[in-house]
């Protein structure tokens, strides 16, 4: 009677059962939507990006696991995500050496050097995003106009641009709203901008399918809600006060909340649960400083968005405000700091 | 006033399979096993010798002290041996050995009784003497933890019903059968602090054990039975201070800091029910459950019974697997089946081999926030298991007050990461506990 080998363990010897390999393909899922739609839009152009960010961040990982001799970690799907978020930002008709080139400095520089998952500082794709800024500043703010004609067939020649050929700009490209309002003043109807009926980067442009994404990962408790709703409402409330002093200089905000990357920003990426503080207040205050740096960067900054610096600002905050933010052990007085 | 403490977990409950079952006694094993440490303190010393015959419930071993409790014999019988007898941490500990006789009943011999009007030294010197401690799974000696410090005072007497850990339903179980032994057990307890207010605790999934007791409070007893939220770790003595009374006991301190007292409700009734007689603690009930077993129930073991035995007769499966004596949250996993019932059991929960999932893989942390939301006294596990990879044992100490945990994991409950984080906090704990000790030793040097 009772041959078999005991298996000991420490408890608890039950575990909820919510594994972070799970968190991340729900992240993925909930990302779908958006991507089907950047396809829909821009068609085949936005295929091509998105999927050479993937697959370039996911090779990324696996070869700098195997040259560290250390066991391949594509399987916890945290470069797809990486990979997914990388080609959502970029122009649909960015050119693929440089996608994928975007993919590997995300990957090496952006998580890998700092010690892998987990020990990133920021997030991964944004560093791969903030580099091709300043690479090809010409190539990351050439855009494609939404819905053209012939788009899930016809590859935009600078897609397939040879590397480091000189870029030969196509002439599709279309001023994206943020950049029409800063540089011409042209405003876009709020409701084109929900609905993503203009030009973006590929899966900035719909507003409504990124936050049924949120609410999904919400819902299933893998996404912290108080992050896109204190970068959202902070943006809000101060693009607000903004558009009551001054409803010609100032854009309104409602405008500032559909427009560019901010609901990609503020619910895909700013919500990165390592590049984020781990407290409910913590978390608050860094949404704060991510949605006031949007507006400055916006309103007064050269750029017409200003949505990447923030979050990196945020994650750079984030060490600083755990550090500061603790909340209250039982049974003690004060907060150590 | 809020109804519960803060933060916690959900696991589920898996009480449904034993909560309507009705305590059985269990049969006599052919061999007792008793190891005389079963409790925290001083082990019992031996007052026996090999080859003598016992009567159940004669003085088998006495305290060794104040912090330690006295061995009663759970059978009558012949003692074997005396020699080191396996306990579950691993070790050999000095023991007993016990033949029961074939016709030994379930009669047990009375001592000299505790009356009511006795002084709350001589009750507690009474519950000592009975070797009571706390059943609910620590096994603190009761007469200690009832002391009451001089210059302290206890206002609440805390009955502790919840019996929050998943499976378990002994404390349930005892509410529903021995209402009487544990007011009983509240006159003594009464006397012994000079409480003003009696509040007996119990979980929202214990509805009926609640209306009992409400019934059969006695004429001119001041109890109040309250019911609260279930959720993980509300039966933790500080977590459920805070749910009854709104107060948290300061960092570092004890109950009687906020003028309460806290007794495990089955610890209780078995005051109330041996001091009467001048009795000691022969058998406890236990709740033998998990998918391992056939059947499962509430059972009144004798201490000293041998594991094995005991899975034997309740249709262990042949392929068990994982076995675990106490709840699954803070119990501690069996490596020996040969290893007996102690004073402390409070559950014994049995996995077959296919029950039992592959060793779950362990992702870094990223930092989701879980264990933060879980902690109930607002901890920052990520951090500390951070630290403690780093060996920062100082740091986690005096600056993330490592030293406040209680270990109810949690923290390790809700990781996705399965890091196993309440591990990390034990061993950084003893790991600090050894360099104190360590450290004024070396300075005679």
């Amino acid at each position: 009677m009772f041959s078999k080998t005991l298996h000991i363990s420490t408890s608890p010897h039950i575990r909820k059962g919510l594994s972070t390999d799970t968190i991340m393909q729900n992240v993925v899922w909930a990302m779908m939507p958006v991507v089907i739609f950047a396809v829909f839009s821009f068609g085949i152009n936005a295929f091509l990006v998105i999927a050479t960010a993937v697959i370039s961040s996911v090779l990324t990982e696996h070869a700098l696991c195997k040259w560290s001799k250390k066991e391949s970690t594509i399987s916890d799907w945290s470069a797809v995500i990486t990979g997914i978020l990388l080609g959502l930002t970029l122009p649909p008709i960015f050119p693929l050496w440089m996608t994928f080139l975007g993919g590997v400095f995300s990957v090496a520089v952006g998580k890998f050097v700092f010690g892998g998952l987990g020990y990133n500082l920021f997030n991964p794709a944004l560093v791969g995003r903030a580099f091709l800024q300043a690479a090809f500043p010409v190539a990351i703010t050439t855009w494609q106009s939404a819905f053209l004609d012939g788009r899930f067939f016809n590859i935009t020649s600078s897609v397939l641009a040879f590397p480091f050929a000189a870029p030969k700009v196509d002439g599709i490209s279309g001023a994206t709203p943020l950049s029409a309002f800063k540089f011409d003043h042209v405003v876009t109807d709020t409701s084109d901008l929900a609905l993503g009926l203009v030009s973006g980067s590929t899966g900035e442009t719909s507003a409504v399918i990124i936050i049924l994404g949120g609410i999904y990962l919400i819902a299933r408790k893998m996404m912290n809600w108080r992050i896109p709703a204190s970068i959202l409402s902070t943006v809000f409330v101060l693009s607000g006060i903004l558009y009551l002093i001054d409803d010609k200089i100032y854009p309104s905000p409602l405008f500032m909340l559909f427009s560019g990357g901010l609901m990609l920003g503020a619910v895909f990426m700013a919500t990165d649960m390592v590049g984020s503080p781990i407290t409910p207040l913590g978390v608050v205050i860094y949404g704060f400083f991510i949605g006031l740096l949007i507006v400055v960067i916006r309103v007064w900054g050269g750029l017409p968005e200003g949505v990447m610096y923030a979050i990196l600002f945020g994650n750079a905050l984030t060490p600083q405000i755990d550090n500061f933010i603790r909340p209250r052990v039982y049974g003690t007085k004060k907060i150590k700091s | 006033m809020k109804d519960s403490f803060k933060h916690g977990v959900h696991p589920p409950e898996n009480k449904e399979e034993t909560n309507k079952l009705p305590i059985r006694q269990f049969t006599f094993a052919p061999l007792i096993i008793l190891p005389m440490q079963q409790h925290i303190g001083a082990p019992s010393k031996i007052i026996v010798r090999e080859g003598q015959e016992v009567a159940r419930g004669q003085l088998l071993a006495v305290a060794d002290g104040y912090m330690s409790v006295p061995m009663h014999s759970p059978v009558s019988g012949t003692i074997r041996k005396i020699s080191k007898v396996p306990v579950i941490s691993g070790q050999m500990t000095e023991g007993i050995y016990l033949e029961p006789f074939p016709s030994s009943g379930q009669e047990v011999s009375e001592g000299s009784p505790v009356s009511l009007d006795a002084s709350p030294e001589e009750i507690l010197k009474g519950i000592q003497d009975a070797g009571i401690v706390g059943l609910g799974g620590a096994a603190f000696p009761t007469h200690v933890k009832l002391k009451i410090p001089d210059g302290k005072s206890c206002e609440f007497l805390i009955i502790n019903g919840i019996e929050c850990e998943p499976y378990l339903t002994t404390d349930h179980r005892v509410m529903l059968e021995q209402a009487d032994d544990i007011f009983m057990g509240i006159r003594y307890l009464l006397k012994s602090t000079g409480a003003k207010e009696v509040i007996i605790g119990i979980e929202a999934n214990k509805q009926d054990a609640a209306d009992l007791l409400t019934q059969k409070i006695p004429a001119g007893m001041s109890v109040t039975v309250k019911v609260v939220p279930v959720k993980y770790p509300q039966g933790a003595e500080k977590m459920l201070i805070t749910s009854l009374l709104g107060k948290e006991v300061p960092s570092g301190g004890l109950p009687i800091d906020v003028h309460a007292v806290v007794v495990n409700v089955a610890t209780t009734a078995e005051i109330g029910r041996l001091l009467p007689h001048g009795q000691g603690i022969q058998e406890r009930v236990i709740t033998i459950s998990g998918p391992g077993v056939k059947k499962k129930g509430n059972y009144l073991i004798p201490i000293g019974t041998p594991l094995r035995y005991v899975l034997e007769q309740v249709g262990a499966a042949d392929n068990i697997s994982e076995v675990y004596m106490g709840g699954p949250m803070m119990g501690v996993a069996v490596s020996n089946l040969d290893i007996s019932i102690t004073k402390g059991t409070s559950g014994i929960i049995v996995f077959g081999e296919q029950d039992v999932s592959k060793t779950d893989k362990i992702f870094p942390c990223i930092k989701c926030g879980a264990c933060v939301d879980a902690c109930p006294i607002s901890l920052n596990p990520s951090k500390l298991g951070i630290l403690a990879k780093a060996e920062a044992y100082e740091t986690m100490a005096d600056d993330f007050h490592l030293m406040d945990c209680f270990e109810c994991g949690s923290c390790s409950f809700v990781c996705p990461s399965n890091i196993p984080l309440v591990q990390y906090f034990r061993l950084s704990k003893s790991i600090l506990r050894k360099r104190k000790t360590a450290k004024p030793a070396a300075a005679n040097v």
